[in-house]
């Protein structure tokens, strides 16, 4: 049985590597993609149906786990519509 | 007065274009050098005239605040690689490295298995058999295969291949080697909008007609073929039918039994998947028989010979399974995208949108404008922070302008001033609106250094201007 507390945790670990991203475009969908699907699920009680998209949502985080490292290894110029960050 | 030797369309296209091409291989080499590294972005090719008010920098921000890297918008040129596809394609490369023909061993068995899982996944997309899938090198091999292939099998009895004046370079020119071989093709001319006409397809068929071939999504201005209808036609004249669906495949809906298609190929690196693969459907029942161009050891039911690239069959098999998932999700963004840079452009003066303006006969993912009084050209030289194509065909050394457009009827300077928008699934709405703002900024500059627009301001009537040296 997944809690509500596992699914939220879930949804903020999945969004925290989202961010990791280095490549924009990667970061930005993912973050569209995370939040879209948590939004579109919400409505889902069935305790069966939760479980298992939760264990997809488990999967989904070692992959974004991987290729959000991987954006950080190889990476590009920004792109002229993202902010520099300044140095400290 | 208006001196006329700085009528920009006078200069030669040749000039042009291979300025373009210059700017194109310069912004290469910062980008080759750059990775890892910040570089300060070039100045920009196109100048004001000496001593001109006005500026091609931006008047609304700080440049130094932002990046240099340019916003992709050329999805039809290729695509970037899903992370996801990625991911799948890196088993391969750490650790199942069989060869899908081991049949001996288990690293050949582990390997066998995802290919044909990937097969299941690409077939599934057009609602085709997975047996009836081959996997090539891309769309060109494919389509190469089967506008040569069929027709050679056949060709005792067959002399006849139809096709459209909009395909694209690849079908064209292997039409053109049929030729060369002693068949005859229709190429079917297309209306405004780019839609061949069924009549004209009825009329064109003849006894010894073998094959039709029809792109389903054109590349350069994103219209939609009736594809069921030419489908139903080329059934009940025994023709096989076969369609270029490089744009189209997991894009729009396409089922190969109920549209009556023979042959279709696919591309990987146009669904966000890697590039060097490809597939082609071959009909099974009834069956379509082809000549293989490449022999060998029999791979692929004997049309295709060659051992498999799994990381890349598995990567292409896993973007086309996400084609599907994401199917809803993707078609929302791009349209949303699609319409608000469709409104933020068209509502420049003197634009015109290329394509159908019939929604069911358009993919929203490529937007097709001309600028008047504009060389596309010089639009994109001022363009350098947007990854654009213009309409002609620069790229490929040809220096006509886009063949594509001029077969709808356009002429020269508006093929010449036409560029193509690509928004893909990466595609952010902060990005279309830079676009939207640097077209808006960057055509108001060059229309102010252009004479031509001035005497259009003037109310000058270009067509009634007799120009000297004609
Ligand atoms: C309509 C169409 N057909 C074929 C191709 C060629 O595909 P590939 O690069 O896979 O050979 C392209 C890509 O440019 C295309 O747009």
């Amino acid at each position: 049985m997944t809690t509500q507390r596992e699914v939220l945790s879930l949804y903020k670990q999945l969004l925290n590597k989202a961010y990791k991203f280095d490549n924009y475009n990667f970061r930005e969908y993912a973050k569209r993609k995370i939040t879209h699907s948590f939004k579109t699920n919400k409505s889902v009680t069935d305790g069966e149906s939760i479980t298992q998209l939760y264990n997809a949502g488990i999967d989904s985080l070692a992959q974004l786990h991987r290729q959000a490292t991987i954006s950080g290894m190889f990476t590009f110029d920004k792109l002229v519509v993202e902010p520099l960050k300044k140095h400290h | 007065m208006k001196s006329l030797a700085r009528f920009g369309t006078g200069l030669s296209r040749a000039a042009t274009c291979s300025l373009a091409r210059a700017t194109t291989v310069r912004a290469l080499a910062t980008t080759a050098t750059s990775v890892h590294t910040s570089s300060p972005s070039a100045e920009p090719v196109v100048t004001p005239p000496e001593g001109s008010t006005i500026s091609l920098k931006s008047a609304s921000r700080d440049e130094s605040k932002f990046g240099t890297r340019p916003i992709y918008l050329d999805v039809q040129a290729t695509s970037p690689t899903d992370p996801r596809v990625v991911d799948k394609m890196l088993e391969f490369y750490t650790g199942m490295y069989g060869n899908p023909h081991s049949s001996t061993h288990a690293y050949g068995w582990e390997t066998d298995k995802e290919v044909e899982k990937a097969r299941e996944y690409i077939a599934a997309g057009i609602k085709a058999d997975p047996k009836e899938i081959i996997f090539t090198s891309g769309a060109t091999e494919s389509n190469n295969m089967a506008i040569k292939g069929v027709p050679r099998f056949y060709k005792k009895t067959k002399k006849h291949i139809i096709t459209t004046q909009t395909e694209h370079k690849c079908v064209l020119d292997s039409a053109r080697h049929m030729q060369d071989e002693g068949f005859d093709v229709t190429y079917l001319p297309v209306n405004e909008q780019g839609l061949i006409s069924l009549d004209d397809l009825k009329n064109a068929i003849r006894k010894d007609t073998i094959l039709v071939s029809v792109m389903a999504v054109n590349n350069e201005i994103g219209v939609i073929q009736p594809l069921k209808e030419i489908g139903q036609i080329c059934r009940d004249n025994k023709i096989f039918f076969h369609t270029d669906a490089a744009q189209a495949y997991g894009k729009i809906d396409i089922d190969v039994n109920a549209m009556n298609i023979d042959l279709l190929s696919i591309s990987s690196h146009k669904i966000y998947g890697p590039m060097g693969i490809g597939a082609i459907y071959i009909r099974r029942r009834p069956r379509v028989r082809l000549d293989p161009i490449i022999t060998g050891g029999g791979q692929e039911r004997g049309l295709r010979s060659g051992t498999l690239a799994p990381p890349l069959v598995a990567g292409f098999g896993e973007a086309a399974r996400l084609m599907q998932t994401e199917l809803e999700f993707d078609k929302a963004h791009i349209t949303k995208l699609s319409e608000k840079l469709r409104a933020g452009l068209l509502s420049i003066p003197s634009t015109q949108l290329n394509g159908s303006h019939d929604p069911n006969s358009q993919y929203p993912g490529c937007v097709n404008i001309s600028f008047a009084y504009i060389e596309g050209e010089s639009l994109l030289m001022a363009l350098k922070d947007i990854a654009l194509s213009s309409g002609s065909a620069c790229t490929s050394a040809s220096l006509e302008p886009s063949y594509v457009l001029h077969a709808l009827g356009a002429d020269d300077a508006l093929a010449h001033s036409s560029i193509r928008f690509g928004i893909g699934r990466f595609t952010t709405e902060a990005e279309i609106d830079y676009v939207i703002n640097a077209i808006n900024e960057r055509v108001d500059f060059l229309r102010k250094m252009s004479p031509l627009w001035e005497m259009v301001q003037e109310g000058i009537d270009l067509d009634s201007i007799e120009w000297s040296g004609h």
